[in-house]
């Protein structure tokens, strides 16, 4: 190859590279802009609904006027219901999964299920919390059934995600607690556990975002069109914030008149996800501060 | 005088899925003793010494034959707890392993979980092994620091430390200076000469001078087999097997 013909072809390789490189930022402008755009979207149509009485307030005169107190507190209860549910049941089958079964067929088989699981729709979670926990065992529709409906529907991403985080914990922890002569069982617990926490609680971070958001799945298990009072117990029906808009949106006689409270709720839904995500982050990086290797 | 063998192997065969990595393998390691396993990469040193505390069950797919015996009792009985082996035969690894915990806990973990409460207690024990394995003058005053923050040499010594403080009969070290620089390397070393007063140690080596300088014997392993086992000073100056003498020469090819 002569020095020209080399020369041109760094420079085609450079104009290429120039190319895929500007291709790359574009898109990662274009999603962040996609982003900004419906926050922004969002922020601007709801936050003159967001006052003191929309947040500590029933809905009033047909639920076109007064808060979406109930909403929020249904939310609050079902999501962290859900996490209750979702969490020890996934950390314990990413346990077995990862530490305890031998890996095969078995192991295989499980994990080809959670997947399956994950690309569920979710409103065929709905119809079987519907089904076993609202009609079978008789829970009714109630903050019970649709956490523990909404814990199921998040479960496989717990689970990936605990399994992935126990997967990366370095082998030689464990074998140096073995080495010492502790149980399998206390060097999961007090070794392999604590240094996978990190990215466990980021599981649980996405599965929180998930169960917030979630209508389908509540529909018929948890969620009242509307109540004043707020739930005494666990087998009460709570309203929810996305069902209650997916309500305000398509339901009533008053669409366009609640189109502020709609875009108020969406605000609040998201602020809700955001400050649980939040308070997840901010214990996982206390915890990676602590653990370092 | 009656020598005193705590751990004895009678003809073991290992086997990691079909691949035998020891072949009848009988050796005796006397009591409060160095015994030194060296021999070319891939020889099956690693695999002896955990199978001397169970270590290789934690892979799937393994076989043990023959029997170990450790103070006369096979240790691969199925009425043995690995647990309580491991507690009494302790093990350093080539690459310094601390618990990302502080240096403190690193000591009380394991004796902790076995059932030691006492705070008193605890922190003699704390002070005694880090004396043990000369680290207490440099730590005693960071002991809540995080064990991260250790040098190398430093945190191979806090693992000698961890280990020794569950108080174990047999030590197993598996190259525990290969990772080291020489200073530390010579740390080690002594400390090694001031253990094995109360303990039997077994150390896999690559370093021909260490192994003669610290040990009292010597076994010779080529091809998951021992070619030679003796006192360190016969199997240095004056081998019977020619791939013996090849290999310490270092003409092994
Ligand atoms: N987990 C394993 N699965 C399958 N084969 C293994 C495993 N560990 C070791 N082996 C094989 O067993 C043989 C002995 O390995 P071992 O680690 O005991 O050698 P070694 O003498 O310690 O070598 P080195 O000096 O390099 O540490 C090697 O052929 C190795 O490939
Ligand atoms: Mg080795």
């Amino acid at each position: 190859m002569n020095g020209k013909t080399f020369k041109s072809s760094m420079r085609a390789r450079y104009l290429k590279q120039k190319l895929f490189f500007g291709a790359v930022r574009l898109s990662a402008l274009l999603i962040t802009l996609a982003l900004f755009g419906i926050l922004a979207y969002i922020l601007a149509n709801g936050f003159r609904a967001i006052t003191w009485e929309f947040l500590t307030q029933p809905p009033t005169d047909s639920m076109t006027k007064g808060g979406i107190m109930p909403a929020i507190v249904g939310t609050l209860y079902l999501t962290v219901g859900a996490i209750l549910v979702a969490l020890p049941l996934g950390v314990v089958s990413a346990i077995f999964l990862t530490e305890y079964a031998k890996q095969g067929a078995l192991t295989r088989i499980i994990r080809i299920g959670v997947n399956c699981l994950a690309g569920v729709p979710s409103v065929v979670f709905g119809l079987f919390g519907l089904g076993f926990f609202v009609v079978f065992l008789k829970f009714g529709s109630s903050i019970l059934a649709g956490a523990l409906t909404l814990g199921i529907l998040i479960l496989p991403t717990i689970i990936g995600a605990a399994e992935e985080a126990l997967k990366a914990v370095p082998q030689t922890f464990r074998e140096a607690s073995l080495a010492l002569g502790v149980s399998k069982w206390n060097t999961i617990f007090r070794i392999t556990l604590p240094s996978a926490l990190p990215g466990i609680l980021t599981g649980a971070i996405l599965g929180v975002g998930r169960a917030a958001g979630e209508t389908a799945p509540i529909m018929f298990t948890a969620a009242a069109f509307f109540t004043a009072v707020l739930p005494k117990s666990i087998f009460d029906e709570v309203m929810a914030l996305p069902y209650h808009i997916y309500v305000l949106a398509t339901a009533g006689t008053h669409i366009e008149e609640t189109r502020p409270l709609q875009y108020g709720t969406v605000l609040v839904l998201i602020a809700l996800v955001l400050g649980i995500d939040l308070i997840a982050i901010v214990m996982r990086s206390m915890i990676r501060r602590n653990k370092r290797w | 005088m009656e020598k005193d063998f705590i751990i004895r192997t009678k003809n073991v065969d290992f086997y990691y899925g079909a691949f035998r990595a020891l072949s009848d393998i009988t050796m005796d390691f006397e009591k409060n003793k160095v015994t030194a396993l060296i021999g070319p990469s891939g020889c099956g040193k690693s695999t002896l010494l955990r199978l001397l505390n169970r270590m290789n069950d934690l892979i799937d797919g393994t076989r043990v034959e023959g029997e170990i015996l450790f103070e006369g009792r096979n240790i691969y009985a199925p009425d043995v707890d690995p647990v309580e082996i491991r507690q009494r035969i302790g093990m350093v690894f080539q690459k310094p392993n601390p618990f990302p915990k502080s240096i403190y806990n690193n000591i009380t973990y394991a004796p902790k979980l076995a059932g030691i409460r006492e705070s008193g207690e605890i922190e003699a024990l704390v002070e005694e092994s880090l004396k043990q394995a000369v680290l207490w003058d440099e730590v005693k005053d960071i002991l809540t620091k995080s064990a991260m923050t250790l040098s190398g040499g430093q945190q191979q010594r806090l693992c000698i430390a961890r280990a020794l403080a569950m108080k174990p009969d047999v030590i197993l070290m598996d190259e525990p200076t290969s990772a080291l620089d020489p200073i530390s390397t010579a740390k080690i070393e002594e400390l090694i000469d001031t253990l094995k007063k109360h303990y039997t140690i077994i150390i896999v080596t690559h370093n021909m001078q260490q192994a003669a300088r610290i040990s009292e014997y010597t076994g010779f392993f080529y091809l998951g087999k021992v070619i030679e086992f003796n006192v360190t000073e016969k199997i240095f100056t004056n081998p019977d097997v020619k791939q013996t003498e090849d290999y310490i020469t270092g003409r092994f090819g």
